[in-house]
């Protein structure tokens, strides 16, 4: 047996924790499946796009909001995912026995989302490069690489707070079906019911996320666009992760 | 050294530990013995931190479990050997706490190995494993980390008799190392082989606390006949000191062939003579799971 000297035994270092983190997300089918998926779905919608695109929209600002569209979709679930099959498959027990610091477990978990998305994004552009390069070549498109620093800015906040939107959901609802609901039915209705009245409209642009980070995508921010983002930030994103975490850092750790 | 002190948990008007105090000392082999729904395990997850105590404490290593430096290094835990990812091999879910504990990679085949699975079994998807296996890969996982203490929750749990020969053996070795065992179980035989020392909770409380020796004697004959007070007489005359029980029979220090003979020599026709039960504790234990039965048919 290995010998461990007990009185060396230090605090799990953050970093560590979340090299588990990401360890598990590789170390578990749903996490394969989904990256396999965000995989397949890159080089699908190049192609599509090479095949089917008009050749003066064959710009690498093109491609890449194509290949960003399926992390918009898959990565929110990966997320979600992270959080709720430590309690659907009961392995919150020994994670939390190992790290009984639940904070500390929640910010390596996101951490490692983040991580995971930041990743998913340079596969995104990197396909979007080779997309725009065999445009140019294939297709005779316009090719232009004008994508300026603040559009890239604006997408990997997008992303991100996909992400961290998704956890959060995870961590407030602790359970997959309900946080997918939530995320992918739910809060897209609210979205939808909000854009519905002209009178709503205008309260809309702060509360809702969807429309309140377009300009991000459609790479327009001005003061007021910022304004509104934080705010729907706050209600979408920010407030089920401080709900989630306080209730799991007060709670007993409950997996059955 | 694991010190619980008064540790009491309310869920609202029901009490599920009850001010809850034991210990469990270095060296040997703590048994945490009591019905289903005691509240055996949740005192072990306030132990580990997983829940907390409505009052009271409960300390190990001298600490509150929370406050442990890289606790998987100094703690075993097992507490639900059917909590395990099942889409993972038993080897990437030990490589796992390895990575985390800071363990060398070798470390992983070890723990493998000191609990009896195989390295082609610990290739295998923990979802294909028997809940035998599992047991098995639970204790790996609390015994990766090289720790000081261990607490199981109803290892015993899916083994076979074999393999709760071996567990006895593996955690026999554990405890003459110096380290601490607190093992939960819900039958007494399981425990009577098991454990050196016994807890006995009912409904929240403690209601025997002490070594096997003490609550298990072991020797000791039980012998009845129709007149109590002659068969009295008859052990005496024997030599064989007896004490009388509340039912009128008699718990001999003699085996039975001796008792056999000193009531026949008395001309007596016995009508029970089997081996004592120890100090009442299976009377007691056996009382408590009918009162559980009891109380689950009323509910």
């Amino acid at each position: 047996m290995t010998t461990v000297t007990a009185s060396r035994v230090t605090r799990v270092p953050l970093g560590r924790l979340v090299r588990v983190e990401l360890s598990k997300t590789v170390a578990s089918r749903s996490g394969e499946w989904l990256l396999t998926a965000l995989g397949l779905a890159l080089v699908a919608v190049v192609a599509v796009t090479l095949l089917v695109g008009d050749a003066a929209d064959l710009t690498f600002r093109g491609f890449a909001e194509v290949t960003s569209a399926p992390l918009s979709l898959l990565l929110p679930l990966l997320a979600i995912l992270s959080v709720t099959t430590e309690w659907s498959q009961r392995t919150a027990l020994t994670t939390f026995t190992l790290e009984p610091d639940r904070a500390r477990v929640v910010l390596a978990k996101l951490a490692a989302m983040v991580a995971v998305g930041l990743l998913a994004l340079a596969a995104a552009l990197t396909a979007a490069v080779i997309g725009n390069v065999l445009g140019t070549v294939l297709r005779d498109g316009s090719g232009t690489w004008g994508l300026r620093p603040s559009e890239v800015g604006d997408l990997v906040l997008t992303q991100v707070l996909a992400v961290v939107q998704g956890f959060a959901f995870g961590l407030l609802l602790l359970n997959t079906s309900a946080a997918i609901v939530l995320y992918y039915l739910v809060a897209p209705a609210v979205s939808t019911v909000l854009s519905l009245s002209d009178a709503l409209r205008g309260t809309a642009a702060w509360l809702d996320l969807g429309s309140a980070s377009t300009p991000l995508s459609a790479g327009s921010s001005t003061g007021q666009d910022w304004a509104q983002l934080a705010t729907a930030a706050t209600l979408w994103v920010l407030l089920p992760l401080g709900l989630g975490l306080i209730r799991l850092l007060r709670g007993d750790v409950k997996t059955d | 050294m694991i010190v619980v002190e008064q540790l009491t948990k309310r869920y609202g008007a029901s009490v599920v530990v009850d001010a809850v105090s034991f210990r469990a000392e270095p060296g040997t082999v703590t048994g945490f013995l009591g019905p289903n729904g005691a509240g055996k395990s949740t005192t072990l997850r306030i132990l580990t931190g997983l829940n907390a105590p409505t009052s009271g404490s409960a300390t190990i290593l001298g600490r509150p479990y929370a406050r442990l430096d890289n606790p998987g290094r100094q703690v075993g835990v097992l507490l639900d050997a059917t909590a395990q990812h099942p889409g993972r091999s038993g080897r990437t879910a030990l490589r796992l706490d390895a990575l985390l504990m800071g363990l060398p990679r070798p470390s992983v085949d070890e723990a493998l190995d000191r609990v009896g699975l195989s390295a082609a079994e610990g290739d295998r998807r923990v979802g294909d494993y028997s809940l035998g296996m599992r047991q098995r890969l639970g204790l790996a996982h609390a015994l990766i980390g090289d720790p000081q203490v261990l607490i199981l929750d109803e290892p015993a749990n899916g083994l076979d008799p074999a393999g709760i020969r071996w567990l006895r053996g593996l955690l026999a070795d554990f405890a003459a190392g110096g380290g601490t065992v607190l093992l939960s179980s819900h039958l007494l035989h399981e425990v009577e082989l098991l454990a050196d020392h016994l807890v006995v909770i009912s409904r929240g409380r403690i209601v025997a606390d002490g070594s096997r020796n003490e609550l298990l004697p072991g020797a000791g004959t039980l012998v009845r006949a129709a007149d109590g007070t002659a068969l009295g007489r008859a052990l005496d005359a024997a030599g064989l000191a007896g004490t009388a029980t509340s039912d009128g029979a008699w718990v001999v220090a003699g085996d039975q062939a001796q008792v056999a003979r000193a009531a026949s020599a008395a001309g007596l026709a016995v009508t029970e003579l089997r081996p004592a039960d120890g100090s009442g504790l299976e009377a007691l234990f056996l009382s408590l799971t009918s009162d559980t039965a009891r109380g689950q048919v009323s509910a």
